[in-house]
């Protein structure tokens, strides 16, 4: 009779350590979700206060030259963007674009870097003391 | 009822297959597993289907209505049939056909077994009865999901069994979920590990489209982000 | 074996998955510009400000207003995932597609008349 109970599973399984990674970037993926909340409720609030009236580099640079709230806040928005993107782009791969397990994994890593060297690059441009 | 009904079923066998069309006699309180039953026995006697009780408690007339999983003996003509008198009857889906209307469910059950959906205790019949107390949230997670049938309503409705042919689905997990929460149960770790990952619990994409469908109003969807919980927060703490 | 079609589909979850989804992946795209764009401010002020004049033109406010919406509706679809998936719902909590939805609308309201202003 097929379907009988598989032969009991050890930590050090290839098949159970990926499930544990899998599980374990399921979790990163929400516990970074809720960082973005707060960061994203913020964002908003911030960005529907300043397009008013229009915006205009002087503006933003005024506000964020030289300050460190600033610059720690979007920094650690950017890290959470970096850990939650490439998760979810990596789903879509697979379910919806086909694409094998190690393309979608290699599709995450070249967006999480590529979010980290764009996003930090773009909170330093903003905070660095202008020429 | 005088307009008859224009019903248009699959025939054919694994992936080879049309809709052929056939005409029934409408009538009142008719369900679609009547229309079958009816175009086998009285239209093309080589039609093939599945059913057994023909009154709701054993899911084996599991087909897809209309593009949607029901239960056939339970789903009146009345309610879905459409313009013109059209009725679309399907197998369920995502599920090997093995000829017309009856699919090979061989799948469905090895993911079962696979989830470690199965109790294994340490009592035996010369132990006292387990004493287990209905009112805790253990056992209401347990109780939420117990009536299972295994129809195949809720696999043959999931868009990530589709995507993912390892994924295990919504019975398979509903039923882990309620091991977990049965305190009598000895397997829990094991349980834990078979059902984590990609192929388990953490690609469920909480679509809902299983407990929309489920005609025992078991909610597949809640029993699955119980299991992500459990299995995550045990994965963060080592256990797995 | 047969495959599910859009007729499976026609029930507020599943429209909440694929609203939660489409607007992940339309974030994901235009989050690298964004940061491209604020990464401009490194060959200093003028070249920001270059861009940002390109900004004011209508078509551009109105991708921006989309793009804001879309931030709400994912912000607000998550948070129903985190509840479901991380809280004690018991059901689907559809109610809450349609609070996330008038919520996201409010948002994106704000932010045009915020723009407009």
């Amino acid at each position: 009779m097929s379907g009988a109970a598989p032969p009991h599973a050890v930590a050090s399984d290839p098949g159970v350590r990926e499930a544990v990674a899998q599980a374990k970037a399921w979790y990163w993926q929400r516990i970074s979700a809720m960082v973005l909340a707060a960061c994203v409720v913020l964002h908003l609030c911030i960005m529907i206060w300043a397009v008013r009236g229009g915006l205009s580099a002087a503006e933003i640079l005024g506000r964020t030259q030289g300050n460190v709230l600033f610059a720690a806040f979007y920094a650690v928005f950017v890290l959470a963007c970096a850990v939650h993107v490439p998760i979810g782009l990596a789903a879509i791969a697979r379910e919806w674009w086909r694409w094998s397990p190690a393309a979608a994994q290699w599709f995450a890593r070249a967006v999480t870097a590529t979010l980290l060297v764009l996003g930090l690059r773009a909170v330093w441009g903003v905070y660095a003391p202008g020429a | 009822m005088s307009q008859g009904l224009k019903v248009r079923i699959w025939r054919g066998s694994g992936d080879d297959g049309r809709f052929v069309e056939y005409e029934v006699p409408r009538q009142d309180s008719q369900t679609v597993l009547d229309v079958v039953t009816h175009v086998q026995r009285v239209l093309d006697p080589t039609l093939a289907y599945r059913f057994a009780c023909r009154v709701g408690m054993c899911g084996s007339c599991a087909m897809t209505v209309n593009g949607q999983a029901r239960w056939t003996c339970r789903t009146h003509v009345a309610r879905v049939v459409g313009a013109g008198g059209l009725l679309e009857i399907a197998p369920l889906a995502n599920l090997p056909v093995v000829k017309d209307l009856a699919t090979d469910m061989s799948a469905f059950f090895d993911k079962w077994a696979r989830a470690r959906g199965r109790f294994q205790g340490t009592q035996t019949r010369r132990d006292d009865f387990a004493r287990v107390s209905p009112d805790t949230p253990q056992r209401r997670a347990a109780n939420a999901g117990i009536e299972c049938i295994g129809c195949g309503v809720c696999y043959g409705s999931c868009d990530v069994v589709q995507w993912r042919p390892d994924f295990l689905g919504p019975a398979a997990l509903n039923r882990a979920w309620t091991l977990v929460n049965d305190v009598r149960d000895t397997e829990r770790t094991e349980r834990l590990r078979a059902v984590a990952g990609d192929a388990g619990c953490h690609s469920c994409h909480t679509q809902g489209t299983c407990t929309e469908r489920c005609p025992k109003g078991i909610a597949p969807t809640i029993a699955i982000a119980g299991l992500k919980r459990t299995v995550a927060r045990a994965a963060v703490k080592g256990e797995l | 074996m047969r495959r599910n079609d859009h007729r499976a589909h026609g029930h507020p979850s599943w429209w909440a998955f694929w609203l939660h989804r489409v607007s992940g992946l339309l974030l994901a795209l235009f989050l690298p510009l964004h940061f491209l764009v604020l990464g401009q401010a490194l060959s200093g002020p003028a070249s920001l400000e270059g861009f940002l004049r390109f900004t004011d033109a209508p078509l551009v406010k109105l991708a921006e207003w989309g793009l804001v919406t879309l931030l709400a509706l994912h912000l607000t679809g998550g948070t129903r995932l985190l509840l479901i998936e991380f809280g004690r719902a018991s059901d689907l909590r559809k109610n809450w597609i349609a609070v996330g939805i008038g919520l996201s609308v409010a948002i994106g309201l704000a932010f045009a008349l915020a723009l407009l202003g």
